[in-house]
C-alpha cells in the first residue's frame, strides 16, 4: 500500500482512518465483533469500503467549531431581541412542540444507534464514518434543545419534553421507530436510519421543518438548519454508501437488504404523517403541501434513487404505490385526530379558517372538498353552537405504527382499514398491509410493543381517568392541551400584538 | 460612563425545562451544559428487546454492576456540550498546526539523529493503535452506558483518540517524505515487536469487556493514567536530541491528557463515592487494570528509556496514588 511515493489524499486518509485497525490475536475477531454475522449480511473483503467522506479529525474539529460559533451567536442574539414575538403567529410555535417531543429525542437515538455502528461493524473505514455521524447525531439533539430552550420560556408544552417522549400516546410513534432500529443488528440499523431515513426520506423531515421556520419567520430554527445541512450531506453519503457496498458485497444481501427497504420505507411513511399534518395544518404561512412534497421528494427524487440502484436488483420499496396514493389524504385524517383529541396532545389544535380551507381545497382537488372539507365545517358550526367536539374513547393501536388505527382502505377513503393476524393464540391487530407485513416478518418483537392505550387499561400510566394519565405524561392540564383559541399560549401572543391587533380592528 | 441600549424585557413563564427545575428548582435559568445533557436518554417504556442482547433493554441499568441512584451526578466539570466541545479541540488544534509547521520548516526531525528517529518509530508511532483501541472503548461505553452525563463524554473522548492517532500518524508521515512506510512499520512493531505485545494484548482484552463502567475504569486508570502518561508526559529522554520536536508533535495529547483527566477523575470518584459495594469494585478494577498496565509498560520503559521498567513503575504508583485520592482502597 504504502511505497517511496508520496502518498494520494485517497491513500493518506486510509492510513490515518483503516490503518489504525489490526485483526486481533489475543482474543478472536468474533468475540470483539460478536453482533455483525447474526443477521445473516455476507462481507467478503471490507477493504472495498469506499470512504463515502474523507474528514479527519483536525478538519472535523475546526469545521464544526466555527459552525457552531455562528449559530449560537444567532441564538444569543434571537433571545436577546425577542425573536419568539415576531414569528408569523402564535400557533407556529405548536410546530416547535411536535419536533422538541417528536423528532429531537431521536436524534439522541441515532446518537447512540451510530456508536453502536461505530465500534461493532468490523471494517474500520465504515466505523469511523458512523463515529462522525454519532457525534453530529448529538450535535443536534443538543443545538435543538439549546434553540427551542428560548420558545419554552414562554410557550407552554415543551416543558418536559423527554418525559413526554417516554410516555404520551402518540409519541409512542417515534419512539417505537427508532426503538425498533436501535434494537435491530448493526446492518439493519444502517439500512433503516442511514438509508432509509437520511437518505430517502430525510427531505420530507427535516427540511419541510427548517423550511417551516424559513416561512415563518423563525430565525433561530432555521439558522439550526442551515448549520446542520453540511452535516445532513455527510450521512446521506454514508447512507447510500452503505446500501451500495452490502449488494456489492454478496447476492445473498439483496433479499435481506430488500426486506429491510421494505419495512424502513413503509415504517417511515407513517412516522412521516406527522409531517404531512405538520405542513398542512400547522404551518400559518405554508411552504407547499405534503402532497407535492411527497411528489418532489419521494415520486420523482426517491424514484431516481431507485431507477440507480435497480443494476444491484433492488426494487422499489413494496406499497410505494400506496404511500403515494395515502398522500392525498394522510394529513387530513392526522389533523381530524389531533382534533378530537385535543385534550390528550402537548400541542394546540385549531379549525382551518375559510381562507386555509380554500387552500387546502386548491392543493387536494381530488379529495378535500370530497371527503374532509365538510368534516371541519361540521365540526366549526359544532364549536360554533357550543358543541365543540371530542372524542372521549380509547382508540385500537396498529400494533407496528401505533398510529390509532384512523386511516382508510386502499381506493376506499369511507372505510377504516384493518388488518389482523394471530400469533401464538394471541390476535394482532394493523392499520395496512405494510404494518401487518413487518409483524408476520418478526412476529416475536412486535408482540413486545408497548401500546399506550393497552398501557392506560392495564394501569400502568398514572391512573384510570384522563386527567390522571395526562398528569403522568406530565401535562399541565388547561395550558399544554386543548384549542390554540383561548389557551394560555393565544392570551400572550396576543398581549404581545395588542398594539397590531387594535391598529388593525 | 456606560452605553445602555434599553432592550423590551418580556417576562419568561418559566426560566428552564421541567426535568430540570425538579432537580434545581423553578427560579433559575440552567446553563446550555445541563439542558442539553440532563435526561435526554429514554429511561423507560423501551418497545423491543434488541436482538443482538435480549437479556437487557438498550438502555439498562444492568449493564454495570455498579449501581447509581442517579446516573446524572457524575456531571462533567469542564460543562462540555457539542458546540464547547469543538470549539475547545479546535483551539488546540491550532496549536498542533503551528507546531507541526515550525518542525517542519526548522527541519528539527530531518537533523535528528537516526537513534532518535528509530525510538520515534519504534516507540511513539506505534501508539496510534492504542489510541484506536482507546476510541473502540470509548465508543463503546458511549453505546452501552447510562445516562447522557457520562455517555455523551464519551463519544467527545473517542474521537480525541481517532484526532490523537491521526497526530501520531502525521509525525510518522513527516519522517517518511509521506510514504506512509513508517506507518506500515509501526503497524508490524505493534503486531510482532516483543516489547509491544502485552499492551496489544490488554487493550484486545478490554475490547471483549460487557460490563461499560469496569471497561471505563480499565480505560481511564490503566490505559490514560499509565501509558499516556508515561509517553506524553515522562519518556522524553526516549526521543534524545528529537525530545523538543516530539514535544510539539505531541502538545496536544499532552493538553488532552490533562482535560481528559479532570472528567474522568470526576466520574470515577462520584461513582465510587454512591456506595461501598461501587467503592469496592472499582477498586478492584482499578487495581487490576493499573497492574496489568505497569506489567506491559515495562518492556516498553525499559527499551526506550533503559531504566528497567522504573518510568512504568513510578507511572503505575502515581496511578494507584491517584485512584486512592479517588476514593478507591488500592
Amino acid at each position: 500500500m504504502s511505497g517511496t511515493k508520496k502518498l494520494g489524499l485517497r491513500q493518506r486518509y486510509e492510513h490515518l482512518t483503516r490503518g489504525l485497525d489490526w485483526e486481533t490475536t489475543y482474543q478472536p475477531m468474533d468475540k470483539v465483533f460478536p453482533y455483525d454475522e447474526f443477521e445473516g449480511i455476507k462481507i467478503k473483503d471490507w477493504s472495498a469500503w469506499e470512504d463515502p467522506f474523507r474528514l479527519t479529525m483536525d478538519s472535523y474539529w475546526k469545521f464544526q467549531a466555527e459552525k457552531e460559533r455562528k449559530l449560537y451567536a444567532v441564538l444569543d442574539s434571537f433571545a436577546q431581541n425577542n425573536g419568539q414575538t415576531g414569528i408569523s403567529d402564535g400557533r407556529y410555535a405548536n410546530v416547535l412542540k411536535l419536533f422538541l417531543t417528536g423528532i429531537s429525542p431521536e436524534e439522541y437515538q441515532a446518537h447512540r444507534g451510530f456508536a453502536f455502528t461505530g465500534r461493532h461493524l468490523r471494517g474500520a473505514g465504515a466505523r469511523v464514518a458512523c463515529q462522525m455521524q454519532s457525534i453530529d447525531e448529538l450535535r443536534h439533539i443538543q443545538t435543538q434543545i439549546h434553540t427551542i430552550s428560548h420558545f419554552n420560556k414562554y410557550f407552554n408544552g415543551i416543558h418536559d419534553f423527554s418525559k413526554m417522549h417516554d410516555r404520551v400516546w402518540y409519541l409512542s410513534v417515534p419512539k417505537s421507530f427508532f426503538d425498533d432500529a436501535r434494537t435491530s443488528g448493526p446492518f439493519e440499523f444502517m439500512i433503516a436510519i442511514g438509508f432509509a431515513f437520511e437518505y430517502v426520506l430525510t427531505n420530507l423531515l427535516f427540511v419541510p421543518f427548517m423550511s417551516g421556520a424559513a416561512y415563518n419567520g423563525d430565525m433561530s430554527t432555521v439558522t439550526f438548519g442551515f448549520s446542520a445541512q453540511s452535516d445532513e450531506s455527510r450521512h446521506m453519503t454514508l447512507g447510500i454508501e452503505v446500501i451500495k457496498f452490502l449488494l456489492e458485497q454478496h447476492p445473498d444481501n439483496l433479499p435481506i437488504v430488500q426486506k429491510w427497504v421494505d419495512k424502513w420505507f413503509w415504517r417511515g411513511h407513517r412516522l412521516l404523517g406527522i409531517v404531512a399534518m405538520m405542513m398542512d395544518y400547522m404551518l400559518p404561512k405554508k411552504v407547499m403541501s405534503w402532497k407535492e412534497a411527497w411528489d418532489i421528494y419521494f415520486v420523482e427524487a426517491g424514484g431516481a434513487l431507485f431507477q440507480d440502484l435497480a443494476r444491484y436488483g433492488l426494487k422499489m420499496p413494496k406499497y410505494h404505490e400506496i404511500a403515494t396514493a395515502e398522500a392525498e389524504h394522510v394529513s387530513h385524517q392526522n389533523w381530524c385526530t389531533f382534533y378530537q383529541y385535543t385534550h390528550a396532545a402537548n400541542f394546540h389544535t385549531w379549525l382551518p379558517d375559510n381562507e386555509h380551507l380554500d387552500w387546502l381545497s386548491e392543493k387536494y382537488p381530488n379529495t378535500f372538498d370530497k371527503y374532509y372539507r365538510p368534516r371541519f365545517e361540521m365540526w366549526g358550526q359544532m364549536a360554533k353552537e357550543g358543541k365543540r367536539f371530542y372524542n372521549n374513547a380509547l382508540v385500537q393501536l396498529c400494533q407496528v405504527c401505533q398510529i390509532p388505527m384512523v386511516y382508510t382502505e386502499p381506493g376506499d377513503p369511507n372505510t377504516i382499514c384493518f388488518r389482523e393476524t394471530q400469533f401464538n393464540g394471541q390476535r394482532y391487530h394493523f392499520c395496512s398491509d405494510g404494518c401487518s407485513d413487518i409483524f408476520k416478518n418478526e412476529p416475536e418483537k412486535y408482540v413486545q410493543a408497548w401500546l399506550p392505550v393497552q398501557q392506560i387499561f392495564q394501569g400502568n400510566c398514572g391512573g384510570a381517568t384522563i386527567p390522571e394519565v395526562l398528569d403522568w405524561y406530565g401535562y399541565k392540564f388547561g395550558e399544554d392541551n386543548f384549542d390554540y383559541v383561548g389557551s394560555p399560549d393565544e392570551k400572550l401572543w396576543n398581549e404581545w400584538h395588542a398594539d397590531k391587533i387594535k391598529a388593525a380592528s | 460612563m456606560s452605553v445602555q441600549i434599553k432592550t423590551i424585557n418580556l417576562e419568561p413563564k418559566r426560566q428552564t425545562f421541567s426535568h430540570i427545575a425538579r432537580r434545581f428548582g423553578e427560579d433559575k435559568p440552567a446553563s446550555r451544559y445541563l439542558e442539553g445533557t440532563l435526561d435526554i436518554q429514554a429511561t423507560e417504556n423501551f418497545h423491543y428487546k434488541p436482538l443482538w442482547e435480549p437479556e437487557y433493554w438498550h438502555y439498562d441499568l444492568g449493564k454495570s454492576a455498579v449501581k447509581m441512584a442517579d446516573w446524572y451526578k457524575p456531571l462533567d466539570p469542564r460543562q462540555y456540550y457539542y458546540a464547547t466541545y469543538n470549539i475547545s479541540r479546535s483551539n488546540m488544534n491550532t496549536a498542533v498546526e503551528r507546531n507541526f509547521t515550525f518542525v517542519e520548516e526548522r527541519g528539527m526531525l530531518a537533523k535528528a539523529s537516526s537513534g532518535a528517529i528509530g525510538a520515534i518509530k519504534r516507540g511513539l508511532l506505534p501508539l496510534r493503535h492504542l489510541h484506536w483501541g482507546s476510541n473502540m472503548n470509548m465508543s463503546e461505553i458511549c453505546q452501552r452506558g447510562y445516562g447522557t452525563a457520562v455517555t455523551a463524554p464519551c463519544i467527545f473522548s473517542a474521537m480525541d483518540h481517532l484526532g490523537m492517532a491521526q497526530i501520531n500518524s502525521r509525525v510518522g508521515l513527516m519522517i517518511d517524505g509521506q510514504t506512509g512506510t513508517s506507518l506500515d512499520e509501526a503497524k508490524q512493531t505493534w503486531l510482532s515487536d516483543p516489547m509491544w505485545q502485552e499492551t496489544r494484548k490488554l487493550i484486545e482484552d478490554s475490547f471483549v469487556e460487557r460490563d461499560w463502567f469496569h471497561l471505563y475504569t480499565a480505560q481511564v486508570l490503566g490505559v490514560n493514567a499509565v501509558f499516556y502518561n508515561l509517553f506524553y508526559k515522562n519518556a522524553d529522554a526516549a526521543w534524545t536530541d528529537a525530545a523538543t520536536a516530539v514535544a510539539l508533535l505531541t502538545e496536544f495529547q499532552s493538553d488532552w491528557l490533562a482535560d481528559e483527566t479532570r472528567w474522568s477523575d470526576s466520574v470515577i470518584k462520584t461513582v465510587a463515592a454512591e456506595s461501598e459495594e461501587n467503592k469496592a469494585l472499582i477498586s478492584g478494577w482499578a487495581k487490576n487494570w493499573i497492574v496489568r498496565a505497569v506489567v506491559a509498560a515495562k518492556p516498553l520503559s525499559s527499551a526506550l528509556l533503559g531504566d528497567n521498567g522504573a518510568a512504568a513503575e513510578t507511572a503505575g504508583a502515581a496511578a494507584l496514588k491517584k485512584a486512592a485520592s479517588l476514593g478507591l482502597a488500592v
